[in-house]
């Protein structure tokens, strides 16, 4: 079949790394594999059809009146193709994927793993908690390659749902429950993915990262990351940081080791460590930094984040402050 | 001397004609109790929300044409987003199929006069158009409901959307969910009670049938969707509890509700679409339908197990293993249904001698995207594959084929086939058979490239997306072939627009179709049938000898019933003649009522219930005058 083997090419070959064709876990894998035998299927089942049109079509315009034609071998044929075949094809997909595939897909039984993150999704970014630590942040998950994580998902207002193609299937964040699903890389990488259901204005820039690195390296950034804030160093900093304090920043984001205790916004303690803003609307740089803090209604409309009047002589050192909480 | 000249049956004819006549002008129309008329006011609406949601649809694919588009706002993208979905399912396709295509076809194919309830009948189309007016005043006030066709819970409450918004999509779908339910109430007493004597329910018509299973639907599947709406209402404006996990309530609740109806749905949307196919494909093929008693009760089956498959669309929602394989079991066996419709279809073309005119084409087009649809819809039921691709653009892709390839491509192609029996004239073949191209070709460029960006991980109901994510060329083909395919679809209009003044008179029978609408004039008198046909097989205008007697009936006067308004009723199964129905004549009522309802529902709206009451209980007094005794005319 050409067409199908075009297909194939064009799935496999291109995409971000938010592709459901190029899975990193066994899970992932699990379902790809039965993305691909059902496709083979499906090809086969519309090239049948596609046939007996054409056979219609090869019939066309013979002379003739209306009339019954046989009607018991007809029928006996609609049954075996419209019945049997079907019931066969159905009752082996049934096993295969409703048995054996979710079986590899399941979720983890509470404290079955070495590991626990707890990911709470908000309008719009997600807050990223690693229980047994202090450790919190922000749309970027770090995980250690190799190791099974259970991811347990939660909302703060409404219905999100968590989606790293390339990982796993999505799970629902839904208010009042817990629903849980295994995260797990095998091989380092950033893993893109985004909120799937439909969560209001900015639901198109909820999206977020994975990133599975080295082992020792994920414990030295977790460490980083339970650590509260250190104190800023230039007097710039110093300066943004009472920016920061005195303006409405610290009525909803919290900087540990500061008075900023806001729980509304990301938690902004190690920030500058992170590679995006706003969700991976924007990549995390002075010029996009400023430019969001300037005016975020621009960047993502109708985000929660006001614009906050500053004049250049408070932006400047707030930036300032901001780049340098690693 | 003269009376001899003219036949007893022109003179019956006549008289018939006399009795039934419209009343001329507007009034007429305001006023009609003729299902025929009914039929085409419920057609002419239909087509115009179709043209709203298609530009909805249009706005979207411009804004998503390229990444980081900004044709619209996100939150006119958002409004777009609802009512394009809330115009193509409850203010179009389900008033086409069985408000335009059932009405104006059913009465005509069981030989009957009229609905079993003509008042009732116009008191849909009434309420039905209220609430088109109600949802679409919402756009003009700039507050369109926003929360997505599916208006999940929690977004859906005042906290996160404060505005009007989503107080007209609840209420505008209770509004419209009493039009749907009195038509389905209709359909069933119609079919059971009015069927020409000898058309023994497996004489029906298998349009009839799928009309008798979506009424089936409807009446059970509407009712969960209302008290969802009625819940979300009474939290939203008087500040109950249902969804509310703080108090005890619980926002899952608005999605089982919602898809207890929201998945029959799907089949009252698709099943008129397979009547009309098992309609066509026996004319064009030129012989009987294979395996006719077994697609008849495939019909009804997959209405019965289409209600118990309705969790698949919640299986990213952390349900228990146990309950996700059942529905999952339910949703691969509601496939079975499906396959015996369609190898019955094929097996009718390839085993007669198909005749691939406009109408066949369509069906030929609807089988392929059926199959595609079809296809993509198993995938579904494999639970794992349906928690990573739920809420992609693969399920969009998937339910436009099944929507749009499935359900609208048989209405186009009915479109054609039953223009000549309303209007009296030929539509332009070789320019339908070219229309039929351009749709085909528009609809497989928009909807197909959707399977692929859903695989490469885009999701569904963005106002935008980023470039580096490899979807953008997916992306703009589709939105070229979104306008290819409104191309396609202003050819048909315009090819039945100027038919309508210019086509070749059509003749009663053009296609030389099975069924009862093809024995009388095109376009049909008022009365329909001068003598109320005797009925021996499912393609009684194959019958030719019953067709003659017909005929001799009519001139010896019996069951012509051309002393009132009347109409035999029938036995349930057999359909054995039981009794004459006196039918009532043009009312002002259910126009006043469907008003009376609709200023209520306004009311409720600006949160005025107690001049809401007044507006009920103005209703009630209109009731009583439906109720009082009609003068009788000469």
């Amino acid at each position: 079949m050409p067409p199908a083997a075009c297909l194939v090419l064009l799935l496999a070959g291109c995409g971000g790394n938010q592709n459901t064709l190029t899975p990193a876990s066994s899970p992932a894998r699990a379902i790809t594999q039965l993305w691909w035998v059902m496709f083979v299927g499906a090809v086969i089942g519309f090239g049948s059809i596609v046939l007996l049109l054409f056979l219609g079509w090869s019939r066309r315009k013979r002379p003739g009146l209306p009339g019954g034609g046989s009607e018991r071998r007809e029928t006996g044929l609609v049954v075996l193709l419209g019945v049997v075949v079907p019931v066969i094809v159905l009752v082996a997909l049934f096993v295969y994927a409703d048995v054996f595939v979710m079986r590899s897909t399941a979720a983890p039984k509470p404290s079955s793993t070495a590991m626990t993150i707890h990911v709470i999704g908000h309008q719009w970014f997600w807050e990223v908690r690693y229980p047994g630590t202090r450790a919190v942040t922000a749309n970027e998950i770090h995980i250690p390659v190799g190791v099974p994580v259970d991811l347990v998902g939660t909302t703060a207002d409404v219905i999100h749902s968590f989606w790293v193609p390339e990982l796993n299937r999505k799970v629902d964040l839904i208010p009042g429950r817990a629903n849980r699903i295994l995260l797990e890389s095998d091989r380092a990488g950033r893993f893109r993915g985004q909120c799937s259901e439909f969560c209001g204005l900015q639901h198109a820039h909820m999206a977020v990262a994975v990133v599975a690195e080295p082992r020792a390296q994920f414990r030295a950034w977790l460490r980083n990351m339970a650590r509260p804030a250190a104190p800023p160093r230039t007097a710039a900093a110093r300066r943004g940081e009472q920016v920061f304090l005195a303006q409405t920043c610290s009525a909803c984001h919290e900087i540990r080791g500061t008075a900023a205790r806001g729980t509304i916004g990301p938690d902004l303690t190690h920030v500058a460590s992170r590679q995006t803003l706003a969700a991976l609307t924007i990549p995390n740089d002075r010029a996009a930094l400023r430019e969001w803090i300037a005016d975020p209604q621009h960047v993502k409309p109708g985000v929660k984040m006001p614009a906050v009047p500053l004049g250049p002589g408070q932006l400047t050192p707030l930036v300032d402050y901001l780049e340098s909480l690693r | 001397m003269t009376a001899v000249d003219v036949a007893p049956s022109e003179v019956r004819r006549e008289r018939l004609g006399r009795i039934w006549e419209h009343r001329p002008g507007l009034l007429g129309w305001l006023t009609t109790t003729d299902h025929k008329r009914i039929g085409l006011m419920y057609l002419f609406a239909t087509l115009v929300f179709f043209a709203a949601g298609g530009v909805e649809a249009l706005l979207m694919r411009t804004q998503l044409a390229r990444p980081d588009g900004d044709v619209v706002s996100p939150n006119t993208y958002n409004q777009l987003l609802t009512m394009h979905g809330v115009t193509m399912i409850f203010l179009f396709i389900i008033p086409l199929t069985t408000g335009a295509f059932g009405n104006y076809l059913v009465p005509l194919m069981i030989g009957a006069r009229d609905m079993a309830f003509p008042r009732m009948n116009a008191l849909s189309f009434w309420l039905f158009l209220a609430s088109g007016v109600f949802l679409y005043s919402s756009v003009f006030m700039g507050s369109a409901p926003n929360a997505g066709w599916f208006n999940y819970v929690p977004l859906a409450l005042k906290q996160y959307d404060p505005g009007p918004n989503v107080d007209f999509f609840a209420l505008g779908l209770i509004l419209n969910g009493t039009s749907s339910t009195a038509a389905a109430i209709n359909f069933l007493v119609t079919i059971f009670k009015l069927r020409a004597p000898g058309m023994s329910l497996n004489r029906m018509p298998l349009f009839c049938f799928a009309i008798l299973a979506v009424s089936f639907a409807l009446l059970f599947a509407l009712p969960p969707l209302t008290v969802d709406c009625a819940f979300l209402e009474l939290q939203r404006k008087v500040g109950f509890h249902f969804f509310d996990i703080a108090h005890g309530g619980d926002p899952l609740l608005w999605q089982y509700l919602f898809w207890i109806f929201g998945h029959p749905e799907v089949y009252i949307i698709v099943l008129p679409a397979f009547g009309i196919a098992t309609s066509i494909i026996p004319t064009f093929a030129r012989r009987r339908m294979v395996a006719f008693p077994l697609v008849a009760m495939a019909e009804l089956l997959v209405v019965f197990i289409g209600f118990g498959v309705f969790a698949h669309h919640m299986f990213a929602t952390g349900l228990a293993s146990v309950t996700l394989v059942f529905f999952a079991a339910a949703s691969m066996l509601v496939v079975i249904p499906s396959t015996i419709q369609i190898y019955a279809w094929l097996l009718t073309v390839t085993t007669g001698r198909p005749d691939f005119k406009a109408p066949l084409l369509f069906i030929g087009g609807f089988i392929v995207f059926f199959v595609m649809g079809g296809l993509s819809g198993i995938m579904f039921a494999a639970i794992p594959f349906d928690q990573a691709l739920t809420d992609t653009y693969f399920v969009v892709a998937h339910f436009h084929f099944i929507i749009f390839g499935a359900a609208v491509f048989p209405l186009l192609g009915g479109l054609y086939y039953w223009f000549p029996k309303v209007t009296g004239r030929m539509y332009h073949e070789r320019f339908a058979q070219v229309s039929f191209w351009v749709t085909f070709a528009g609809t497989s460029l928009t909807f197909f490239p959707m399977h692929i960006v859903g695989l490469l991980g885009m999701t569904r109901r963005v106002y935008t997306y980023e470039p580096q994510l490899g979807w953008n060329a997916y992306n703009l083909i589709e939105t070229i072939g979104g306008f290819v395919l409104a191309a396609g679809l202003l050819m048909i209009a315009g090819n039945l627009v100027v038919s309508r003044f210019r086509g070749e008179p059509a003749g009663p029978d053009p296609f030389f179709g099975g069924t009862l609408e093809w024995t009388i004039p095109s376009p049909p008198p008022a009365y329909n049938f001068a003598v109320i046909p005797h009925v021996t097989s499912p393609y009684p205008n194959w019958d030719r000898a019953d067709r003659d007697a017909d005929e001799d009936r009519l001139e010896r006067g019996e069951l012509v019933l051309e002393h009132g308004h009347e109409t035999p009723a029938t036995t349930e199964q057999d359909a054995w003649l039981e009794e004459i129905l006196e039918m009532p004549s043009e009312s002002p009522w259910p126009l006043l009522l469907a008003l009376c309802v609709a200023l209520a529902f306004v009311m409720l709206l600006w949160s005025h219930p107690v001049v809401a009451a007044v507006f009920l209980g103005c209703g009630v007094l209109t009731l009583a005058g439906w109720h009082s005794d009609e003068p009788v005319e000469a």
